[in-house]
């Protein structure tokens, strides 16, 4: 288990950045954490593929100097994935962002309990 | 290789263009655009369906021609072709429909732009439903949240702004577990398509190794997308996300957002984990206790909800429910019932949301019960609309949802002892629950009441584009309540191309 841990220890971080920013997202009531929760939440999964792909002594997919050998290098795959997953993460962030704009126009308030609240009041009135 | 497999990629690609094509128009040319997309898109998911029920077997189709371990793949079976079939026609039906109050309910500028994600919400469905790649699925689930947010928050109203961030809130925490459970996958597997992973998973577990590795992709994968489509405990934003949009948003999503990521959840269970892992792995037995649970609770709220919308979304949340137990039951009748069940769902929902606002424009647009009394006299066709709906939602012999409730009770009769039981008793409690309030519902409306004044200048007009998507859901409702015997056909063997 000890050796274990330490010898992926970059995917043990990922694991409990993954779990720091899921209950951020899940929990907080303010939506500028939130959303940072989320951004932490999925770098963590970028954190975890990244540390997949890294392959002790093998270089970036690029052939150089003709060595044609693919042994020679790391698996491109798990790299595009976080660029994919980074592109989904800005869009979504975007739309959240977007999302807390309008409500603080509306609502002056970045808490979620209190926006709730207000907007009782206001259709009671 | 036919023409005709070439239709799946083409649909996914003809939303997509539909919806840049909108950029720059005014909302009343991005309707046609978006209808007539929707349209060719029906007919070519026909067409596929035919085409894989006479070919008797599903088509492989790759993207940019690169083989199979490296490329990306769009896989059309009967199962596959069906679902988009109806989901494309529900859609249709839906916008339709509601077209009337997507123009009264949005900013004029703003109604290309909800044209847009409607045309960007149909390519994501149909991706889901035909990739064979699992990252593409998830990228393809996150267009369909942003959309699904987009159509909610378009209306601008305060509460509608509330029940997108909910909404959002949730999407996201289901798409991040989904997330990390493919990137698990991914490692020990070492593949993204479903058929390559699913071939390392079998050695995997006949080997023993990494059971509890696999345990866990199996728990995020799953518990995600049950989150995503609102499964009992996590359903906390559907009433406000259908009770406060656009009806053709609120029909939409009902009906096919959420359902969408069953399938891909049924898609991931057959076709990369195993249907057999799945079941001694346990889940699904979580997803059956939930499911029950859903079922009873769902009603619950339905009977307590203050007005029409919200009782008809939380009935959403009891149908969801449904499903679940259904793919709980860990047969294959079980899950057969279960597809049949969202076909139902989106027939009968997407019909309850227009006719409810037929009746509610009847009734002078007021969020009350109270309001609605004898609104079906004062718009007949919504009245009658409703009425099937409720009846097929109630399970009434000849309606679609009768065939559903029939298929999952005899499914739990072969689901073993324990199951059996507990299965028939929340049925019958949840269809009594359910009769409790849609007909309760129907009564009133059909109660009559003399018109008071401030009605009597209220105009009831049901335009031909209501009145032609009512009748059709109208249609669909009997069509699969007495012709059930093809469709449960088509499912089984759908379900037996997955393997």
């Amino acid at each position: 288990m000890g050796p274990n841990l330490l010898a992926n220890a970059d995917e043990v971080a990922a694991v409990i950045l993954f779990g720091i920013g899921f209950t951020t997202l899940l929990l907080h009531r303010n939506m500028i954490k939130k959303i940072i929760g989320l951004n932490i939440m999925d770098t963590a999964v970028y954190l975890f593929l990244a540390a997949m792909g890294y392959v002790d002594g093998r270089a970036a997919p690029i052939v150089e100097n003709g060595v044609l050998d693919a042994e020679a290098y790391i698996n491109p795959i798990p790299s595009g994935l976080v660029l994919t997953g980074i592109v989904v993460s800005v869009s979504v962030t975007a739309l959240m962002l977007a999302l807390t704009i309008r409500l603080y126009r509306k609502y002056h308030s970045l808490d979620l309990d209190e926006i709730l609240i207000r907007m009782q009041k206001e259709e009671r009135s | 290789m036919s023409f005709v497999q070439n239709f799946p990629c083409f649909s996914i690609v003809l939303c997509m263009a539909a919806g840049i094509l909108s950029t720059p128009m005014k909302g009343k040319h991005a309707r046609y655009v978006t209808l007539a997309a929707v349209t060719l898109v029906s007919f070519m998911s026909l067409w596929t369906l035919w085409h894989v029920m006479s070919a008797g077997s599903s088509f492989v189709y790759t993207m940019g021609r690169f083989p199979a371990p490296w490329g990306n793949e769009i896989r059309a079976g009967v199962l596959e072709a069906l679902m988009a079939s109806v989901f494309s026609l529900v859609m249709l039906f839906s916008l339709i429909g509601g077209m009337d109050h997507i123009f009264r309910n949005i900013d004029d500028t703003k109604i290309n732009l909800y044209f847009i994600l409607v045309d960007l919400l149909l390519s994501s469905l149909l991706a889901i439903i035909y990739t064979n790649d699992l990252f593409t699925g998830y990228v393809f689930v996150e267009i369909n949240t942003i959309a699904a947010c987009g159509m909610i928050m378009i209306r601008r109203s305060g509460r509608s702004l509330i029940a997108a961030t909910r909404y959002m809130v949730m999407s996201l925490i289901g798409s991040g577990l989904f997330l990390i459970g493919l990137a698990m996958l991914y490692d020990i597997t070492g593949h993204l398509l479903m058929e390559n992973a699913h071939a390392v998973m079998t050695e995997l577990v006949y080997a023993g190794e990494y059971s509890i590795p696999l345990l866990v992709i199996i728990s995020f994968i799953t518990v995600g997308l049950a989150i995503k489509s609102g499964l009992y405990p996590f359903h906390s934003w559907m009433p406000d996300a259908y009770g406060y949009s656009t009806i053709s948003s609120s029909s939409i999503l009902s009906s096919l957002v959420s359902k969408s990521y069953i399938i891909l959840l049924i898609k991931i269970f057959y076709r990369v984990i195993g249907f057999d892992n799945i079941v001694n792995s346990k889940i699904v037995n979580v997803l059956f206790v939930f499911g029950l649970i859903g079922m009873v609770m769902g009603s619950v709220s339905a009977i307590m909800a203050k007005d029409i919308y919200k009782m008809i979304a939380y009935s959403s949340v009891a149908q969801i429910g449904y499903v679940y137990m259904g793919i709980g039951l860990a047969t294959e009748a079980g899950m057969v019932a279960a597809v049949f069940h969202i076909l139902t769902h989106a027939v009968t929902k997407s019909l309850l949301f227009l006719s409810a606002k037929g009746l509610n424009d009847a009734s002078g647009r007021k969020r009350v019960f109270t309001a609605l009394q004898g609104a079906a006299f004062r718009s007949p066709l919504a009245g009658a609309a409703f009425l099937v709906g409720s009846l097929s939602m109630v399970g009434i012999p000849m309606l679609a949802g009768f065939i559903s409730k029939l298929l999952f009770a005899t499914a739990a009769l072969g689901a073993g002892p324990k199951k059996v039981l507990v299965t028939l008793i929340v049925l019958a409690v949840s269809t009594i629950l359910n009769a409790v309030y849609f007909l309760h519902t129907v009564v009133r409306i059909y109660t009559p009441v003399e018109i008071p004044k401030e009605y009597e200048h209220v105009h009831v007009h049901v335009s031909v584009g209501v009145a032609f998507a009512l009748l059709w859901l109208i249609f669909l409702n009997f069509a699969m309540g007495m012709m059930s015997q093809p469709i449960t056909d088509l499912i089984q063997t759908g379900i037996g191309m997955f393997a």
